[in-house]
C-alpha cells in the first residue's frame, strides 16, 4: 500500500513537472496556415506572459509595404531613419490606437517582380524605381498561440502584402509594482527597433533570423502601472516574426505582470 | 622595390593556400563529401558537382541527374543514396517543394556500374506551407536509423525517419519540426547525441553573406533539439560550429565526414572565397568535440612553430649539441641589484649551425628551450596535391631547408635539403581533441601508410601506428 502511494505521488510529481517542460516536446508537422494556429483576437480584458515569459498580446497594425530585395540593407543608420518617420498619429506614444481603428498612408510599392531561382531578376543590382500607392491599414488586438508572434501569417491571412514590409506592435505592460533591473529580450525575423515608455530599448540591426533573446536592453525598471512598449520590425525576403519577453539578472523570465492593449 | 612588393604578393598568397582546397573546387551547396573507390566526391545545387582523387585537389566531373537544389549522399552498406529536391525557389519564390532521394551502385561516371535508379519523393511541402522542403540532409544513427532533414528559412526544419532498404520513407514515419529559421540542414550521432546542425545568416551575397553554421541537440532523433545555453532551435537556438574567416565567408550546408576514430571532417561551401575571385567554394575542415559540441578546428596555416609531445610535452629537436645562450647566469643573490634593465638576445640560428652536422641528422624529443635546433617552419607545398581536407606541408629547421623525413625502418629524421621527395611530405591533421596528427607521405622501405609521428619514449620520436586513444600519437603544434 505505503508502495502504491509513494508510487502515485511520484506520478503526480511527474505531471505537474510536465507543463514546465512542454515547450520542449517534440513537434509534429502542420501544414495548416489558417490565423488561428498562430494567434486570435484578443477577447479577453487582459493576458499574462506564457511559460517562458513571451509577451503574447499585441496590437498589431496591417503591414505597411515597404519594398526590399535584400536584408543585408538594414545597417543601424537605415532602419532608425526608416522607424524615425511618422507612420500615424500617437506613434510611440503613451495613448494605444483602438482596436479596429485604421489609418491612411501612402506607402512605397513593388509590382510583382520576375523571379530566377527564386530571387528577383538583377539581385543584387540597383534598386528598381518603386510606384506609390495610398491604403488603408488597421490595428489588430491579437493573442499569439506561439511564443514568436508571427507576423507573416498576420500578414497572408489579413492582407496583400507579406514581403517587404513594415510591422508596427504595441503592448501595455502592467504591473503592481516597480520591477527594476530588467531587460527587454528580442528575436527578430528581420531587423527590428523597440521601446519603452517612449525611450528607445534596444535595436537588431541586421539580416537577422527570429532567435529566442537574441537582443537585450540596458537594464530598466518596469514601473508599478502602466508600462507601454512599441515595437517596428522590418523585412524584405522573409517570414517577418518576433519574440519579446522580459528577463531578470539572472535571465530568467518576469512573469508577474499582465498584458493589455489599452 | 616593385620586385619585392610582387614577392611578398606571392609569398602572402602561398601562405594562404593552405585554407581552401585547390583546383577548381567551385561548387554551391556541396553534398557531404563521400568516398567511393579511392576517389571523393560531391554535388551542389543545378547539375554536376566535383571529384577529388586525393580530396585536395578538385575538379569539376560528378554526375548526378535531376537538378534541383541543395544533394547530399550516404553510403549505406555498398550502395550510395543520392537526395536533392526540387523547389520553386527559396524566399520570395514558391515554396512547394519535394525531396527526393536515388540510388546508384558507385559515384564514379565512367564505371560500369553507374546507374541511378528512379528518384523516389520521401518529402514535400505544399506551396505556402511553414516548410520548403528542399536542402536534405542524411543521417544513419549508430543503430541503423535513417533520418532525413529538409527546410529552408521559409518556415520551419522538419525532418523523416527514412528506410534504409528503399531509401523511401519509413511506413508510417511522420514529419516533426525541428528548427525554425535555418537553412541547409544537417545531423550527427555521436555518443547518444543526435546534433541537428542549421545554417543561419545571409545566403548568396558573395562577401556580404553572414551564413554561418550553428548545432543543437537532443537525446531523441526527432528533438527538441537544445543548444549550449538551454534554448529550442525551435525558438532559434544554436550554438556556432564555423562562422566566417577572415578571406572566406558564409560557412552553410555542414556534412560530417567520419575518417576513422578521432579524425573527422566537415565539409561545407563558403559562399565566397577572396582569394578565388570570391567564388563560391567547397570547403573541407577538421571537427572538433569540446565538452560535448562540436566545433570547426583549422587547416595548419604556414609559419612557425614549436612540435610539442602530448605524452611529454617535449618539443621536436635536432639531435644536436645543446649550446649555452647568454643571459641571468648569476646564482641566487644579487637579484635586484640589475640596473639598467636589459633585454637579452636569445640564441641565433648563425651562432650554433656551424656546430651542426651537415648530412642527415637524427630527430629526437627535448626540453624546450627556444633554441633554433627547436625552431620549425611549418609550410604547405604547391602542386604537391594533399588528403581530404588538407595540403601535404614540408618541416623544416627555420632559417634553413634541413626537412623532417621519414626514414627507413620507420624513424624519424631530418635531411639537409628539401626535395619534395615523398617521405618528405607530412600531412598534418587537427584531431577531434584539438591536438594534430603528423603522418608521413611514404616510409621508405615499407608499405604502410598508416604511420605517424609517435613517441616510443618521452625523448624518442619514431614513426608508428596512429591511435588516436594514446598520447604517444599526438602533438601540439604551437605558433612561436
Amino acid at each position: 500500500m505505503k508502495t502504491t502511494i509513494k508510487t502515485l505521488f511520484v506520478a503526480i510529481g511527474l505531471m505537474l513537472l510536465v507543463p514546465a517542460f512542454s515547450a520542449r516536446a517534440q513537434v509534429y508537422a502542420d501544414r495548416s496556415i489558417q490565423l488561428d494556429k498562430y494567434m486570435v483576437p484578443a477577447t479577453t480584458p487582459t493576458a499574462t506572459p506564457d511559460a517562458q515569459g513571451f509577451l503574447g498580446r499585441w496590437l498589431l497594425l496591417e503591414p505597411i509595404s515597404k519594398p526590399n530585395r535584400s536584408n543585408t540593407v538594414f545597417t543601424d543608420s537605415y532602419i532608425r531613419e526608416v522607424f524615425g518617420q511618422e507612420y500615424f498619429k500617437g506613434q510611440l506614444g503613451d495613448v494605444l490606437p483602438k482596436d479596429g481603428s485604421k489609418i491612411k498612408i501612402t506607402v512605397e510599392y513593388q509590382p510583382p517582380v520576375s523571379l530566377q531561382g527564386g530571387r528577383p531578376m538583377g539581385f543584387g543590382m540597383e534598386a528598381p524605381k518603386y510606384e506609390q500607392k495610398k491604403v488603408t491599414l488597421k490595428w489588430h488586438a491579437m493573442d499569439s498561440k506561439l511564443p514568436n508572434v508571427k507576423l507573416f501569417r498576420f500578414a497572408t491571412n489579413l492582407t496583400e502584402d507579406r514581403y517587404g514590409i513594415i510591422c508596427w506592435a504595441v503592448t501595455v505592460v502592467n504591473c503592481e509594482e516597480d520591477i527594476p533591473n530588467v531587460r527587454l529580450a528580442v528575436g527578430s525575423n528581420s531587423a527590428s527597433m523597440w521601446w519603452v515608455n517612449g525611450e528607445e530599448a534596444v535595436i537588431l540591426s541586421g539580416d537577422r533570423r527570429r532567435v529566442m533573446d537574441d537582443c537585450a536592453s540596458p537594464r530598466l525598471t518596469l514601473k508599478k502601472g502602466r508600462n507601454v512598449i512599441w515595437g517596428a520590425v522590418i523585412n524584405g525576403p522573409g517570414m517577418s516574426d518576433f519574440c519579446c519577453r522580459f528577463i531578470d539578472e539572472a535571465g530568467n523570465p518576469v512573469k508577474n505582470i499582465t498584458l493589455t492593449t489599452k | 622595390m616593385k620586385k619585392n612588393i610582387i614577392l611578398a604578393c606571392i609569398v602572402a598568397l602561398f601562405s594562404l593556400s593552405a585554407a581552401a582546397q585547390v583546383g577548381s573546387p567551385y561548387i554551391h551547396d556541396p553534398a557531404t563529401v563521400t568516398e567511393c573507390d579511392g576517389k571523393y566526391y560531391t554535388f551542389g545545387t543545378g547539375a554536376g558537382g566535383l571529384i577529388s582523387a586525393d580530396g585536395w585537389v578538385w575538379e569539376s566531373g560528378a554526375v548526378r541527374p535531376g537538378g534541383g537544389a541543395a544533394p547530399d549522399c550516404i553510403k549505406i552498406g555498398d550502395r550510395y543514396l543520392v537526395g536533392y529536391s526540387s523547389t520553386g525557389g527559396g524566399l520570395g519564390g514558391g515554396h512547394a517543394g519535394r525531396i527526393l532521394t536515388m540510388w546508384n551502385k558507385t559515384l564514379d561516371p565512367n564505371s560500369p556500374d553507374f546507374e541511378y535508379s528512379e528518384p523516389i519523393e520521401v518529402a514535400h511541402s505544399e506551396m505556402d506551407e511553414d516548410c520548403d522542403a528542399i536542402d536534405i540532409g542524411f543521417l544513419m544513427d549508430d543503430n541503423g536509423r535513417l533520418f532525413c532533414t529538409f527546410g529552408t528559412y521559409f518556415g520551419n526544419i522538419r525532418m523523416v525517419e527514412l528506410d534504409p532498404a528503399t531509401g523511401g520513407r519509413k511506413e508510417g514515419a511522420q514529419d516533426y519540426d525541428v528548427a525554425i529559421d535555418c537553412e541547409a540542414s544537417s545531423m550527427m550521432y555521436r555518443d547518444g547525441w543526435y546534433y541537428l546542425l542549421g545554417t543561419h545568416g545571409t545566403c548568396c551575397d558573395g562577401a556580404n553573406s553572414t551564413y554561418n553554421i550553428i548545432v543543437g541537440r537532443s537525446r531523441n532523433p526527432f528533438g527538441p533539439f537544445i543548444d549550449n545555453v538551454g534554448r529550442d532551435m525551435l525558438q532559434g537556438g544554436g550554438k556556432m560550429v564555423v562562422a566566417a574567416e577572415e578571406r572566406r565567408f558564409g560557412a552553410g550546408h555542414f556534412g560530417r565526414i567520419k575518417v576513422e576514430p578521432g579524425v573527422e571532417k566537415m565539409s561545407f561551401h563558403w559562399e565566397a572565397d577572396l582569394d578565388l575571385s570570391g567564388r563560391s567554394t567547397l570547403a573541407i575542415r577538421p571537427i572538433l568535440w569540446k565538452d560535448g559540441w562540436p566545433e570547426a578546428g583549422e587547416i595548419l596555416a604556414d609559419g612557425n612553430y614549436k612540435i610539442l609531445s602530448r605524452r611529454r610535452g617535449y618539443a621536436l629537436e635536432l639531435t644536436v649539441d645543446f649550446v649555452r645562450a647568454q643571459g641571468g647566469m648569476r646564482g641566487f643573490f644579487g637579484r635586484g641589484q640589475e640596473q639598467p634593465v636589459v633585454v637579452v638576445e636569445g640564441q641565433k640560428l648563425e651562432e650554433v649551425i656551424g656546430g651542426w652536422p651537415e648530412g642527415i641528422i637524427p630527430a629526437r624529443c627535448n626540453d624546450y628551450m627556444a633554441r633554433p635546433h627547436q625552431k620549425w617552419t611549418i609550410e604547405a607545398v604547391p602542386d604537391a596535391g594533399g588528403y581530404l581536407g588538407g595540403p601535404w606541408y614540408k618541416i623544416v629547421i627555420e632559417g634553413t631547408n634541413r626537412a623532417l623525413a621519414a626514414a627507413e625502418g620507420a624513424e624519424v629524421v631530418t635531411v639537409p635539403e628539401f626535395t619534395g621527395a615523398d617521405e618528405q611530405l607530412w600531412a598534418i591533421e587537427q584531431l577531434t581533441d584539438g591536438t594534430w596528427r603528423i603522418k608521413p607521405k611514404t616510409v621508405p622501405g615499407c608499405c604502410c601508410t598508416d604511420l605517424c609521428l609517435y613517441s616510443v619514449a618521452d625523448s624518442t620520436p619514431t614513426l608508428a601506428k596512429f591511435d588516436f586513444n594514446n598520447d604517444n600519437a599526438k602533438w601540439d603544434i604551437k605558433m612561436r
